[in-house]
């Protein structure tokens, strides 16, 4: 029983007008140990809801999920977290925030300080670990928050938009890095974006997320990922097969939206 | 009116003088290049030569009208008079004609006393007379006590300098001006000039010598350190006090749910009432002694440190507290290592707003009841009329609590380099 899973998971919130709001319907996910899956969805679909669940954030109205056997009931250390930005602690420096989670569990100093260069050196970022978080750039500090991830060696890594911030050079070198990190790791990778070409890069499983209420509109299985370990992120974006996916895939949230759009305007 | 009309024509000339004629030395930095200035409030730099100028002025002005002996004569505004002067009357009484009589006015500095000069008495039923007036004061001239018919035989006064006059009325004279009161005798008031009375305002270096007078010999059985140093420590004690009850409180309120219930009503009834309020009900409660001043000061500090440490755990970015939490930290290690440092910054704010606070409290209160501190030195010697000192402990007050703040945000900087980087 290795692996993440999610049955038939519902979320409803109720509103202080009296009304309700059924953010996740019936969202069933199977994750195996190692597997990279991004989820994509177009704006209101609840993919931060369901991620906020599988962390431990918030409690869903109905649904189980296990990993690697044992029920998930709140936030724990098994289940890492990259946010969008601003979740690091700017009163410490870059080294203390990667060695936040080892010094959590009381770590001796020497192991926390093998991990903690180790991992420094992989983000590239040894030439800055006595520096305040606030002096790095946006970049920067997304490396920070995955070296301060991975430092607690989590069995699973939950990513909310980490890119979402960064502009575009940097953050075609950050896919690349999360490539890297995914098959060094081996860590189990939830991440969620509202890029298609990230979903399809960083998406070795891809979910489209239809909205109100939020469910899986469509599973894929891309080759991407794995293309992308080992060359330019560029040159997997020629893949014949990418074009296409990505004009469908556009096309369908397109569509999504449009029906909002239209509902909306039935409303009125 | 004069002082103001001075202050601003200074204003203005030295704007010009500095901006337009020396403004050519400035350096040539990113903000001095860029072109839109008003109404970018971070182009807009304090210019130093206006505030050393803006200071010079004030004392410059404080000199010019109390006749400061630091400046050259010239400088001074007109000043009161001194010296002989001399005014006519004429009195009037039934079945003489009328007879003028002069009075010659000796006005003397107060530190040196003076007799009525000796005058020749003239001919008529009128006499001359003489009178000593000290300066700034006025002095009734008794002008009918040596005629040959006085008041009590009818004799009035009805014109100075042949100025017709009656009860009431004023007549400008050399040096001066004569008041006839209600009963018909003249008043004399030197012209007072446009300085200030010392009694008013004392020239600076008087406060000067006043306060190496005070810190060499004390004041009231303590010397001055032990008067600023009673208000500080009182500042201190109750602050930290108030700080020791307030952040814990402040943290409870922004942490559970039950306390933030409990304590809001209090918390927010209790921040608008302003603690100058409290001090009638602190002396009943505990007297004018220490006990009260610092129960008062905790009281001022209290709510603001309190309310400082409540919205700085609100404070608290959510995404924070929920990396901290999937790291694998405890609610102990969370408020450790996120709650405590991320609320820093603001309870600095609130520390040094309660400081303020504390600092005009403390002063406050011992204006009302104390035996020592600085309020209680100042109130004192305004019964006294001691202006000068007055002035010295509402200069000393000023610099104390410009120094508190300053050191708060020294410490500030210091401590929690953070702030504002989140």
């Amino acid at each position: 029983m290795s692996g993440l899973s999610i049955d038939k998971l519902s979320m409803r919130f109720d509103l202080p007008d009296g009304g309700a709001v059924q953010a996740l319907q019936d969202v069933s996910i199977d994750l195996k140990a190692g597997e990279l899956l991004s989820v994509l969805g177009p704006s209101g679909c609840g993919k931060t809801t369901l991620l906020n669940i599988v962390a431990g954030f918030l409690a869903p109205t109905s649904g189980v999920m296990t990993l690697n056997g044992h029920q998930i009931t709140g936030p724990d250390a098994e289940r890492g977290m990259v946010f969008q930005q601003g979740a690091l602690f700017e009163w410490m420096s870059v080294r203390e925030n990667v060695g936040f989670g080892p010094s959590m569990k009381g770590m001796p100093k020497n192991n926390k300080k093998e991990i903690v260069n180790h991992l420094l050196d992989v983000v590239g970022l040894q030439d800055f670990k006595e520096k305040a978080v606030y002096e790095l750039s946006g970049g920067m500090q997304q490396r920070v928050a995955l070296a301060r991830c991975l430092a607690n060696d989590p069995d699973v890594i939950l990513m909310d938009e980490p890119l979402g911030a960064l502009d575009a050079l940097t953050r075609e070198k950050m896919q690349s890095l999360v490539l890297k990190l995914w098959k060094e790791t081996g860590k189990t990778i939830i991440l969620i974006t509202h890029s298609v070409e990230e979903a399809l890069l960083l998406g070795e499983r891809l979910i489209v997320m239809a909205p109100r209420p939020g469910r899986i509109h469509k599973e894929y299985r891309l080759p991407f990922a794995e293309l992308g370990v080992n060359a330019d992120l560029r040159e997997v974006k020629k893949h014949p097969e990418f074009g296409p996916r990505r004009e469908e895939i556009l096309n369908m949230i397109w569509d999504m939206e449009e029906e909002i759009m239209g509902t909306k305007e039935d409303a009125a | 009116m004069i002082p103001l009309l001075m202050y601003v024509a200074i204003f203005v000339v030295a704007f010009f003088l500095v901006t337009k004629v020396v403004s050519g030395v400035a350096a040539k930095d990113y903000t001095s290049l860029k072109t839109v200035t008003f109404g970018d409030e971070s182009a807009v730099r304090p210019n130093r030569a206006a505030g050393i100028i803006s200071i010079l002025t004030i004392f410059l002005m404080w000199g010019v009208f109390t006749g400061s002996k630091l400046l050259p004569e010239f400088l001074h505004a007109p000043g009161p008079f001194l010296g002989t002067t001399e005014f006519t009357y004429t009195a009037q009484a039934e079945g003489q004609a009328p007879d003028d009589a002069t009075v010659t006015v000796l006005v003397f500095p107060r530190e040196t006393p003076a007799d009525a000069p000796g005058v020749d008495p003239g001919d008529g039923f009128a006499k001359n007379d003489s009178v000593a007036i000290a300066q700034w004061r006025t002095g009734l001239v008794n002008v009918s006590r040596n005629d040959e018919i006085s008041k009590a035989d009818g004799a009035r006064v009805i014109a100075i300098n042949g100025k017709k006059i009656a009860p009431g009325e004023t007549v400008k004279t050399a040096n001066g001006s004569v008041t006839l009161s209600d009963k018909g005798t003249p008043n004399f008031a030197p012209s007072k000039g446009w300085q200030m009375e010392p009694l008013y305002l004392p020239a600076p270096e008087e406060v000067w010598t006043r306060t190496l007078q005070i810190a060499s010999e004390g004041f009231r059985n303590f010397t001055l350190w032990e008067h600023l140093g009673y208000s500080l420590f009182r500042v201190v004690v109750g602050f930290l006090l108030g700080a020791l009850v307030g952040i814990p409180l402040g943290y409870a309120m922004g942490l559970s749910n039950w306390f933030r219930g409990w304590f809001d009503p209090i918390v927010e009834f209790m921040r608008p009432v302003p603690p100058l309020a409290l001090i009638p009900l602190v002396i009943i409660w505990a007297g004018i002694g220490e006990a009260g001043k610092i129960i008062l000061l905790f009281l001022a500090a209290l709510w603001i440190m309190a309310i400082a440490a409540r919205s700085g755990v609100s404070g608290v970015k959510i995404s924070k507290v929920h990396a901290a939490y999937s790291l694998g930290a405890s609610k102990w290690q969370i408020m450790r290592y996120v709650i405590i440092p991320n609320s820093l910054p603001e309870i600095f704010t609130g520390a040094r707003v309660a400081m303020g606070v504390c600092w005009g409290t403390v002063v406050a209160a011992e204006l009302v009841a104390a035996e020592q501190g600085a309020g209680m030195m100042i109130m004192t010697a305004s019964k006294f009329q001691n202006t000068d000192i007055v002035i010295m402990g509402i200069i000393l007050i000023g610099v104390i609590g410009f120094g508190i703040d300053m050191l708060m945000r020294a410490a500030e900087k210091f401590l929690v380099p953070w702030k504002g980087k989140g």
